[in-house]
This record gives C-alpha cells, sequence and structure tokens, in this order.
C-alpha cells in the first residue's frame, strides 16, 4: 500500500486522488480472495495505470496533426518557425500482402505498410506518439525511434498488447533522417516481418529547397520458399539467422518500384530521396544507375558529402541523397551488392520525362574499329581468334550462348527466365516467339513503352546493343533454341533486312 | 483432467537466484481450454463476474464482446477469449482447480505428439511458429480439434495464447518495469545473450506477450485452461 501512495504523491488533482482511493478501498475487499503479495502489487500498478494519464505535463504549445505518408510519397515541408506539439497517430497490423507477384506474406506493419508511415516533424517539437495495435493483432508491438534520446527510444512506454494503445511523448533535439522499427522479442522477426519506417527531425531553418522528395526503404525477407515461389510464404528462421534473403526490396515489395510504380520527375528538377535501410541484417550499398548523387547527407546526418556515385545505408540507418535529373531517361535504383538488385528484386527506377542534352549524353555517336597504336605487332592479333562466321545451325546456337551471356544475362537472367517486374522473360515467351523477327528491331533500336509478355505487361527500356548482324543473328537463334523454347534460325541476312528497311 | 508427470525442464530466461533447471511436480491439467458454454454458466452462477456486473477494475470493456457479436450457440464451443486473469483466476477456483504456472504450462507444451520435450525438433517449432504468424482475424476453431500432445492436452499450439497463473512474475519484480533486467532482455538485442536459446522464437513471444497485458486486459486471442495439484 505504501508504494502506492508514493506513486500517487505525483499526482496533482486531488479529484483523482479521491477517485482513486475510492478504486482502492474496493480492491482491498476483492483482493482477499487473490492469496498472495503478488497479485495484489498487479492491482496496485493497475491502478496506477488509471493515474498515469495525469502525469503528463502538458506545456502550451500549439497542437498539430502530423500528416503520416506511405512510400513513396512524403509529408509536405514544414514551414512554420516555432515549435509545436505533433500528434502522431500510428496503428500496428498484422495481415497478409504481395511480396512478389503470386508470393504473399504475413507483414506486421507500422500503418498498415511497409515501410511504415512517413513521419515529418521539426527540430524542437515535442511529439505526442499514439501507438494502437489493431485489436485482431497475436502479437504485442512497441516502436523504438531513433530520434529519441531516452531509455529503448519509447520501446519500454510504447509496449501495447493486441487491442491496446499506448502514449508516449518526447522532445525531437537533433534533427536528422532516423529509422523507426519494433524492438519487441524477437526483435529479429518483428523486423523481418517489416516493421520498420522512417522519422525525418527536419532541422529548424528547413532543408534546402529541391523540386521533388521521394521515401525509398530497402529491407529483406527471410521466406521458407525460394524467390519467386508462389503462394503464402512464412518466416524462416534458419535463413534469417545465417543472413542469407531470399529477397530483398525498395518500398516491401518486389516491383514496388518499377513500371507504373516508378518515380516520375522531368529534366531540370532535383529529386531528394530519403533513404531507409530496415535491414534486418544487410548493408545496403545504394547507387542510382545513371546518375550522380550531387548531395549526400552522409548516414542521414549533418555532414554533407558531394558527387557520391554508391553510399552506404547501414541497417537501421539512414541517408538522404539529392540530385538533379540532366537528361531524360529510365535511371534504375539498386543496391550495387548487384547479385541482390538482378536477383533478389533490389530494384526500382526514376523515369525521367523531358527533352534530351546531347552535351550531357549523347547517345551513341560512332561505332569504328578500335586499332591499338602499334597495331603491327602481329603477336596480339595471331593469337586472337579470326572473325567467325557459323557455319551450321549448331554453330550459330554455340556462338550464340557466348553473346548471351555477355549481352544479355544480366537483365534477362542465365535461366531465360527475366525478373519479374523489371525485366521479361525469354524462355517459353510469347511475345518473342510469336514472331522472333519483331525481336530483330528490338536489339537494333532498343526497345521501350509498354509490352505484355505471357499476360504480365512491361513498361521498361532496353538499350539498344551494339552488335553487328552475324551477332545479332547468332544471340536470338541462341535463344529460340535454349530454354525448351520452339528453334528456328535467325539469319544475318534477315538481321541486314531490317537494319535496311528501318 | 490429464495427468502430467513431474520433470526437469531449462526455462528461457535464468532469472537471477533461480535455478538453471527448473524442475516441475506432477500436477493434472485440463485437457482443452475453457470454452464460451462453460465460462458463460459460470457468469450465470457467479453473476460479480458477468458482463452487467463486473467491476471495471477487474477487466476492460471488451470483456467477453463475443456474445454480443455472436451467437452464443454458433461459438459455444469455442475457446473462451476477451476474458481477464482475474476472471480466469475466479473461474478456475469456482471448480476447484486454479490456473497453471508459468513454468508448469511452458513445461506441458513442449510436448509434442510423441515426445515429452518436443522443443528440439525442428518441425515442432515451425508448426507453433507458423501459428504465431498468421494474422488473427480467422475464425476461432472448437477447443477438442486442438492436437493432442503426448500428456494428452489439447490445442497449447496453435489455438489461442493461454494465461498463466504467474504471467507476469519476471516483470513485477523490481521497484519499475521499465528498469527491470528481464524488460531490457525483452526489448533489447541483448536479450539473446541471457536466453538459454535464444533461437526458440516461438518462446520469445509468449515470454513477450505475458509481459504486454496486465490482469485486467481482455484480448482477442488470449483464453485459459485450468490445472490442479494431484
Ligand atoms: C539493361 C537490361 C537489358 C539488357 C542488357 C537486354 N535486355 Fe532485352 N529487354 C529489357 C527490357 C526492360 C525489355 C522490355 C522492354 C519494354 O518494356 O518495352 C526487354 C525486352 C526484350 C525482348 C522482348 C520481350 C520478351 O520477353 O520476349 C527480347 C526478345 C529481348 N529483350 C532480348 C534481349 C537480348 C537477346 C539481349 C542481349 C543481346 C537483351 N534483350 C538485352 C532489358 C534488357
Ligand atoms: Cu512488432
Amino acid at each position: 500500500m505504501l508504494c502506492l501512495i508514493i506513486d500517487l504523491g505525483q499526482g496533482t488533482s486531488t479529484a483523482t486522488d479521491i477517485r482513486l482511493n475510492i478504486e482502492v478501498q474496493l480492491m482491498r475487499e476483492e483482493m482477499i480472495m487473490f492469496d498472495n503479495v503478488k497479485q495484489a502489487v498487479t492491482l496496485l500498478l493497475i491502478a496506477a495505470a488509471f493515474m498515469s494519464g495525469n502525469q503528463l505535463n502538458a506545456k502550451e504549445l500549439p497542437i498539430e496533426q502530423a500528416v503520416l505518408t506511405a512510400a513513396p510519397h512524403v509529408p509536405p515541408p514544414i514551414t512554420r518557425d516555432y515549435s509545436a506539439r505533433m500528434v502522431v497517430n500510428l496503428d500496428t497490423t498484422e495481415e497478409i500482402g504481395r511480396l512478389a507477384d503470386g508470393v504473399k506474406y504475413t507483414f506486421w506493419t507500422f500503418g498498415g505498410t511497409v515501410p511504415g508511415s512517413f513521419i515529418r516533424v521539426r527540430e524542437g517539437d515535442e511529439v505526442e506518439f499514439h501507438l494502437n495495435n489493431r485489436p485482431d493483432s497475436k502479437m504485442p508491438h512497441n516502436i523504438d525511434l531513433h530520434a529519441v534520446t531516452g531509455p529503448g527510444g519509447g520501446a519500454t512506454s510504447s509496449f501495447t498488447a493486441p487491442g491496446h494503445s499506448s502514449t508516449f511523448s518526447f522532445k525531437a533535439l537533433n534533427p536528422g533522417l532516423y529509422v523507426y522499427h519494433c524492438a519487441t522479442a524477437p526483435v529479429g522477426m518483428h523486423i523481418a516481418n517489416g516493421m520498420y519506417g522512417l522519422i525525418l527531425v527536419e532541422p529548424q531553418g528547413g532543408l534546402p529547397k529541391v523540386d521533388k522528395e521521394f521515401y525509398v526503404m530497402q529491407s529483406e525477407f527471410y521466406t521458407k520458399g525460394k524467390y519467386g515461389d508462389e503462394g503464402l510464404q512464412s518466416f524462416d528462421m534458419e535463413e534469417a539467422l545465417t543472413e542469407i534473403p531470399d529477397y530483398v526490396v525498395f518500398n516491401g515489395s518486389v516491383g514496388a518500384l518499377v513500371g507504373d510504380n516508378a518515380i516520375n520527375a522531368k529534366v531540370g528538377e532535383t529529386i531528394r530521396l530519403y533513404v531507409g535501410n530496415g535491414g534486418p541484417n544487410l548493408v545496403s550499398s545504394f547507387h542510382v544507375i545513371g546518375e550522380i548523387f550531387d548531395a549526400v547527407y552522409i548516414e542521414g546526418g549533418e555532414m554533407i558529402n558531394r558527387n557520391v556515385q554508391s553510399t552506404l545505408v547501414p541497417a537501421g540507418g539512414s541517408t538522404i541523397v539529392d540530385f538533379k535529373v540532366d537528361v531524360p531517361g529510365t535511371f534504375i535504383l539498386v543496391d550495387h551488392s548487384i547479385f541482390r538488385a538482378f536477383n533478389k528484386g533490389a530494384l526500382g527506377m526514376i523515369k525521367v520525362e523531358g527533352d534530351d542534352d546531347l552535351v550531357i549524353y549523347s547517345g551513341k555517336q560512332d561505332d569504328s574499329v578500335y586499332l591499338p597504336e602499334g597495331g603491327a605487332i602481329q603477336t596480339i592479333t595471331q593469337n586472337a581468334p579470326p572473325p567467325v562466321k557459323a557455319a551450321s545451325l549448331a554453330q550459330r546456337v554455340q556462338f550464340g550462348q557466348r553473346i548471351y551471356q555477355q549481352n544479355c544475362m544480366a537483365c534477362h537472367q542465365s535461366n531465360g527466365e527475366g525478373i519479374k517486374g523489371a525485366f521479361p522473360r525469354l524462355a517459353g515467351s510469347d511475345y518473342l516467339l510469336g514472331n522472333p523477327k519483331k525481336s530483330i528491331s528490338a536489339l537494333i533500336n532498343g526497345l521501350s513503352g509498354k509490352i505484355v509478355v505471357n499476360g504480365e505487361s512491361y513498361n521498361g527500356v532496353m538499350p539498344a546493343v551494339n552488335l553487328n548482324d552475324e551477332q545479332i543473328a547468332n544471340v536470338l537463334t541462341y535463344v529460340l533454341n535454349t530454354w525448351n523454347n520452339n528453334g528456328g534460325e535467325i539469319t544475318p541476312n534477315n538481321v541486314a533486312e531490317i537494319r535496311g528497311g528501318h | 483432467m490429464a495427468r502430467i508427470d513431474g520433470g526437469n525442464y531449462t526455462a528461457l530466461y535464468k532469472q537471477e537466484g533461480s535455478a538453471e533447471v527448473i524442475t516441475v511436480a506432477p500436477f493434472y491439467s485440463d485437457k482443452f481450454q475453457v470454452n464460451n458454454q462453460q465460462f458463460l454458466n459460470f457468469t450465470k452462477s457467479t453473476t460479480k463476474w458477468s458482463k452487467q456486473n463486473i467491476k471495471p477494475i477487474f477487466a476492460e470493456s471488451t470483456y467477453l464482446q463475443q456474445f454480443e457479436l455472436s451467437n452464443t450457440e454458433d461459438i459455444a464451443n469455442q475457446p473462451v477469449v476477451n476474458v481477464s486473469w482475474f476472471a480466469a483466476m475466479a473461474y478456475c477456483k469456482a471448480q476447484n482447480k486454479r490456473l497453471p504456472t508459468l513454468d508448469e504450462w511452458e513445461y506441458a507444451a513442449r510436448a509434442s505428439a510423441s515426445h515429452i520435450d518436443g522443443s528440439r525438433s525442428a518441425e515442432f517449432r515451425e508448426r507453433i511458429l507458423r501459428w504465431y504468424s498468421m494474422p488473427a482475424s480467422a475464425g476461432l476453431p472448437n477447443v477438442s480439434e486442438g492436437e493432442a500432445n503426448y500428456w494428452g492436452v489439447h490445442g497449447m499450439h496453435g489455438v489461442v495464447w493461454e494465461m498463466v497463473r504467474d504471467f507476469n512474475t519476471a516483470l513485477v519484480t523490481g521497484e519499475s518495469r521499465g528498469d527491470s533486467a528481464l524488460d531490457k532482455q525483452l526489448f533489447c538485442g541483448a536479450g539473446a545473450a541471457s536466453a538459454v536459446d535464444p533461437s526458440d522464437y516461438a518462446a520469445f513471444m509468449r515470454y513477450a506477450l505475458r509481459s504486454s497485458y496486465t490482469a485486467n486486459y481482455t484480448l482477442n486471442s488470449l483464453g485459459f485452461r485450468c490445472a490442479k495439484d494431484l
């Protein structure tokens, strides 16, 4: 009893004290039925919980409801020049969603999405955080915001049973881009199931203005089935412990940032990406193919590095990158630990529309034979294989294989199955096999715009490949005669016709 | 009831001052979780535990809400949920039984269909984990549908969470929840260091859930069964 009274001493409202005393009286009567002190203590804790609402010392700050957005969107910049009490209402959910085409997963989320809602506050704001765990959750959840200065980053104060809601407050002392995540045991599993997101504490005075801002977060998934295995996949503890994920993705699923979901921009715009890495295990080598980051806020902090190609994003860390898009085209976001990009899903796209600037990027201007100086020294050319012309279908297939490995495999994969949502399949492709000659022109001129391959639509860009007629004939013949495709031959003459007719 | 022979088991957490290996004395356990019909009968005979009469201090407003949301006949044989620890204690007492202790429950729940201790079997663990990682939105099965384990106790995994008598033993020690060592173990990476078997994720989840509620909470997926001394 004594300890309870001491606890209550901090309360200010006498009315509440009285109410509580009545409750305690009531409990005394009932307590007789419980047979040890521990249970009595439990009761007292509950009584104390009734009180706790009273202990918040509400300051006189203007109250604002925080805008929350799902990736890739970011709440608008904060323009006010004073501190506010930002009220954040975030739900934790457990729901089945799409991990890749045909692949489902039970995600545990903040705000119903993976990654969780983007939160934006201003340095000096007081944040009143309400974490609501939906009644149909099985698990308790909590939140550890790396932006919080205090034990567990809010984890202990926000530990919430299903069907309950916790409130805690913190002051956003340090500006920067911070990861938040669930920290309930087993922590690894709560993170692996999707419980992470970003909170931006905007510095007073704001960040330099840009035209567009986006939210990109990388993470891995460890599933019982292999990459692409269909159906509802469950979490694989063994793979998580050995840190070998089946999926490495941006924004929670394969293809979340490609095709119709790609980020769009116009030539001349400056883009800012708020990039996070939820992990749970891997460090990202974040890179945008064809762009150089003009400015990188290293690890989401204050230090700026300029003219950066790839930047590290630690698991449980972030980075902010700014760059101006000068030329049109599709720029590919990757984790440059590159097998993750082409084989596990870590691929996104920024589509930039506008006019070419041939000074910045010319496209291919010339293709000529390269004769190194001292070409007269014959030893090199003597050892080099003579230019080969395939003499038979079998030979064409054989030569074509090498060309495929060097020019096509990175995108269409060694098994010809492509990458769902990014690069179409060549194995059994109705698009290719229906009219193989159409693909000759695709190789000569490149291919872009929407196409449908075996019922899946793609809206990507295949660059023109720099191959001669013989080579194009060989590689296409190889493709037609491999992976159970239905055979056929493309000759150099077929290619020449289309090149000439173009 | 089913007789559970006594035995030893290693608790997930080694608490300060407690033995590494815990000896559980033999006891009886209900074969099934308490179902809605049984609990309803209890509230009719002991009306202070009925929805109308229960004191707010003993249960939250969602207490027994399934009877408002569904026909009693439809859910009669489903495990009772949305029931507080206080109410569960009172129910068992009225049957001359009691809630099992945490150690009793964990000890009995380690049994697979064929072994007293199935917890080393990867397949047994995987099956438990699968339930934990499915959303709770689907309807509950009848209590009799739960699979029987070695002791003849049904549905200890894969139906609902179950209450134990000393669910928050670990956390209520010490002066404040926030600072107790176990609390830290549950939230921080450090937890793995003192957990006896860090790969037993299913057990981790049960400990986490137990420490997330207090005795008046009523959860959608939390039920109970009773136990008894020999
Ligand atoms: C940089 C990645 C990349 C490379 C390298 C590449 N492709 Fe493609 N390819 C694509 C994309 C993207 C498309 C779909 C274009 C669209 O959406 O309009 C495509 C489409 C195709 C198609 C038609 C669609 C289908 O699935 O049948 C064929 C055939 C094809 N590529 C063959 C090749 C061959 C042969 C090579 C090597 C000489 C090659 N590609 C190299 C990215 C690539
Ligand atoms: Cu969680």
